[in-house]
């Protein structure tokens, strides 16, 4: 039998406590979110294995290396995954990597060049003079989900037959000499859901055997865990997984910044579970009493 | 024959797949790269028909005269011709994604904020839920709250200061990062190879034929 509400035999106060308006929880929140905005407070995170495997991964691909970009996440999951990808191609400019791009979701590779633009206006890379087809390339977005994956196992020119701005990947210095996944280096991975590092991980990595870290938004980490090691190098899990890749490659962004609201909120949220439980308890205990 | 030649094409495209997994060499894995070819153009054609779809709906809806949606159905196909129309006639051809067009003008200035507002609104909801569901009513939930109480403390660094006379290893993050890294995998394992094992039976009655619902009818 499911246990059942307790009687509320207690003040009135405890009742109250147990149903909190959820416009009051709105409101904290949303101070909460807010008002670090507005100050430039900085603040040390503890570092966690997997994002520690993931900048040691990055820091192990070689300068002037070859890697691939899979970006696999639109506008409503970037305020988690764009720090992310700013970070990684932060890193791609200080190493001089040669950078392709490409998109399993539509919005992926317009997603990328914003990433690219917000990671070329730091102050390390203002002298740096990228050129579009040499340094880097985007090949944008292809349909067929992982089945564009396992085509590029194979064959990438004709996976991808022309950049995004139309011209044929024959003509783009950067692209000759590539033929499939096997002439990366590394594989970058930024994914909302389906498909994205699961299938990279299915089809990249267990067939074609990439080495690849994955950021992943917050909600799909937790099931990207049991790749970590033997199928992902390291693994970036939302906006404190990118803060703390941030403090890791000395780049700091946005993702430090909102960290400072969204401990603040953390706390918030376990305040009211514990204002929640306690008056749970006492009117429970009330109950028992009478 | 309706459904024969499907479910014959479903046998075949299915069993040259499985083959070439194990077989990546000729003709399995020329056979393959055709048939994701081939995919890639169907996924095409359902990206468009998914989206003419919506307008079909959204105008069925707008001119609804009773309909208390007309009003999101107007601005559904508002919305809708304003980026196609921008996209393929403003935009310089191919290169519409490019930056400086009046296409990623709409693109980084409405949609990625709207987008991202939409999504950043469940923070709320979550905090609201979180509320109202983390409630120690049996033994299962009190594990429940527990792990999500140490998790989401361990997670940020108050979680840390708060426990930093602990010792190295034992401080909150350090228990976050103990609860993510084996009870947590243990249980997505066990779901990971559940879901395999159940994709796999569903797709062999696909492939053998057993199961015909995709087709339609009965």
């Amino acid at each position: 039998m499911p246990p059942t509400e307790p009687t509320m035999t207690r003040a009135p106060f405890l009742e109250r406590m147990m149903r909190i308006d959820r416009r009051v929880i709105f409101l904290f929140i949303g101070v909460a979110l807010i008002f670090p905005l507005f100050f430039d407070i900085s603040q040390k995170l503890p570092v966690s294995r997997e994002v520690q495997m993931a900048a040691d991964a990055l820091e192990a691909v070689p300068d002037g290396a070859l890697v691939l970009f899979s970006c696999d996440y639109d506008p409503p999951s970037a305020p988690e995954l764009q720090p992310m990808a700013v970070t990684a191609l932060k890193v791609g400019l200080r190493k001089k990597w040669r950078m392709v791009i490409i998109g399993l979701w539509p919005q992926g590779p317009q997603q990328a060049n914003m990433a690219l633009r917000t990671a070329l206006e730091d102050e390390q890379f203002k002298d740096l003079r990228l050129t579009e087809g040499v340094d880097y390339v985007n090949l944008g977005f292809q349909s067929g989900n992982e089945a564009v994956i396992q085509k590029m196992g194979s064959d990438i020119p004709t996976t991808f037959p022309r950049d995004y701005r139309g011209i044929p990947v024959g003509d783009i210095p950067l692209m000759r000499g590539i033929k499939n996944l096997g002439n990366f280096d590394f594989v970058v991975n930024i994914s909302a859901g389906y498909p994205g590092t699961r299938e990279w991980v299915q089809f990249g990595v267990d067939r074609f055997g990439v080495r690849m870290i994955s950021g992943s938004t917050a909600v799909q980490t937790t099931e990207m865990f049991p790749y970590i090691g033997r199928q992902l190098a390291g693994l970036v899990g939302g906006m404190r997984g990118a803060a703390e890749l941030e403090q890791l490659t000395e780049t700091p962004g946005r993702a430090l910044k909102f960290m400072v609201g969204q401990s603040v909120a953390h706390v918030i949220v376990i305040l009211f579970i514990v204002i929640g439980n306690a008056a749970y308890f006492a009117t429970r205990k009330g109950k028992k009493g009478n | 024959m309706r459904r024969e030649i499907p479910t014959f094409i479903a046998l075949f495209v299915g069993v040259i797949c499985i083959v070439q997994f194990f077989i990546p060499h000729r003709p399995f894995g020329t056979l393959v790269d055709t048939f994701s070819d081939w995919f890639g153009i169907l996924q095409a054609f359902a990206i468009w028909l998914g989206a003419l779809n919506l307008l079909r709906v959204s105008l069925e809806r707008s001119v609804a005269k009773k309909s208390h949606d007309r009003w999101y159905g107007i601005v559904v196909i508002l919305a809708f011709l304003l980026i196609t129309i921008t996209g393929l006639f403003f935009s310089g051809g191919r290169g519409f994604q490019l930056a400086g067009t009046r296409f990623d003008y709409l693109y980084v200035n409405i949609y990625t904020p709207l987008s991202s507002t939409m999504f950043a609104i469940l923070a709320f909801f979550v905090a609201s839920a979180s509320y109202r569901a983390f409630r120690a009513r049996s033994w299962e939930a009190t594990l429940l709250l527990l792990a999500a109480f140490l998790v989401m403390l361990g997670r940020v660094p108050v979680g840390d200061t708060l426990t930093g006379f602990f010792p190295d290893g034992y401080r909150l993050s350090d228990v976050a990062s103990w609860i993510m890294t084996y009870p947590q995998v243990a249980g997505q394992r066990a779901i990971m190879i559940g879901i395999a094992l159940g994709v796999a039976s569903a797709s062999l009655r696909l492939i053998l034929g057993l199961e015909r619902s995709y087709l339609g009818g009965e």
